[in-house]
């Protein structure tokens, strides 16, 4: 792979809802670099300003499709932190 | 000027079976254009979910509630879930809108219209489909209190009992 620059600020991920509202964005950059372990991507926004509030096990959507934490984000991908759904 | 051979739906004799419409909207929920999407001549049942705003949650007054969707997701996860009764099922016929944005008591929320042959089916679609909505879809509402509070709904946490 060649070495790349894109990931200098670190991996975007998006916001909604409750979690929007305890980072203060809706997009915030998560210093870590892709390719990484979606877990690893988590425990970096834990210790962010307002990841206190994330739960054991949040859920995460990589390219608008529901991935687990042992999943891998790779550079480019869209991601999404998905606060505890509640439609209807 | 309507004609007297006025219908509030087409009926037309192709059958076709399916996920005919599926949005995520922010204008109110058309529920008689809905229905009109599923109806053909080989429909016996229409069976319509709607999920309204009340006024009314563990024992707080509400005054209105604000949903807002991961819109590309949430329509494709919409899509995916109205399509798994059909696929066991070919002549069932689905049309779903859920609406975003702010809404007032009384308002419609989401709409589910399911038509079949027969009554069965169609009922049964229906309730799949709301209660793996409420489960799958990255859409999420905020209640707005009487008093001014705004509270995201997270039915992941325990259920408070009111005093």
């Amino acid at each position: 792979m060649t070495t790349s620059n894109s990931n200098h600020a670190g991996i975007p991920v998006l916001l909604f809802a409750s979690y929007a509202d305890a980072f203060g964005a809706r997009t915030v950059q998560v210093p870590v670099s892709a390719p990484c372990r979606a877990s690893v991507l988590v425990d970096a926004m834990r210790v962010m300003p307002g990841g206190a509030r994330l739960p054991e096990v949040p859920l995460l959507a990589v390219n608008q499709t529901w991935i687990d934490l042992d999943a891998v984000v790779q550079p480019g991908d869209e991601v999404a932190l998905i606060p505890p759904v509640a439609g209807g | 000027m309507k004609s007297p051979s006025f219908r509030p739906w087409p009926v037309v004799s192709d059958a076709m079976g399916g996920v005919v419409h599926v949005a995520v909207v922010h204008d109110p929920i058309g529920t008689a254009e809905l229905i009109a999407r599923v109806q053909h001549a080989g429909i016996g049942a229409v069976s319509l979910f709607l999920g309204t705003v009340r006024d009314l949650n563990d024992g707080r007054a509400v005054s209105g509630m604000e949903y807002e969707a991961y819109m590309g997701m949430a329509d494709s996860e919409l899509r995916a879930i109205a399509g798994e009764p059909c696929a066991s099922d070919p002549g069932l016929v689905v049309a779903v809108e859920h609406r975003v944005g702010t809404l007032a008591i009384g308002d419609v929320s989401v709409a589910i219209a399911c038509a079949h042959a027969h009554r069965a089916p169609a009922m049964d679609a229906a309730r799949y489909i709301i209660d793996e909505l409420k489960r799958r879809v990255p859409i999420w509402k905020q209640e707005h209190y009487l008093d001014g509070e705004r509270v995201w709904i997270d039915p992941t946490a325990p259920a408070r009992t009111p005093a």
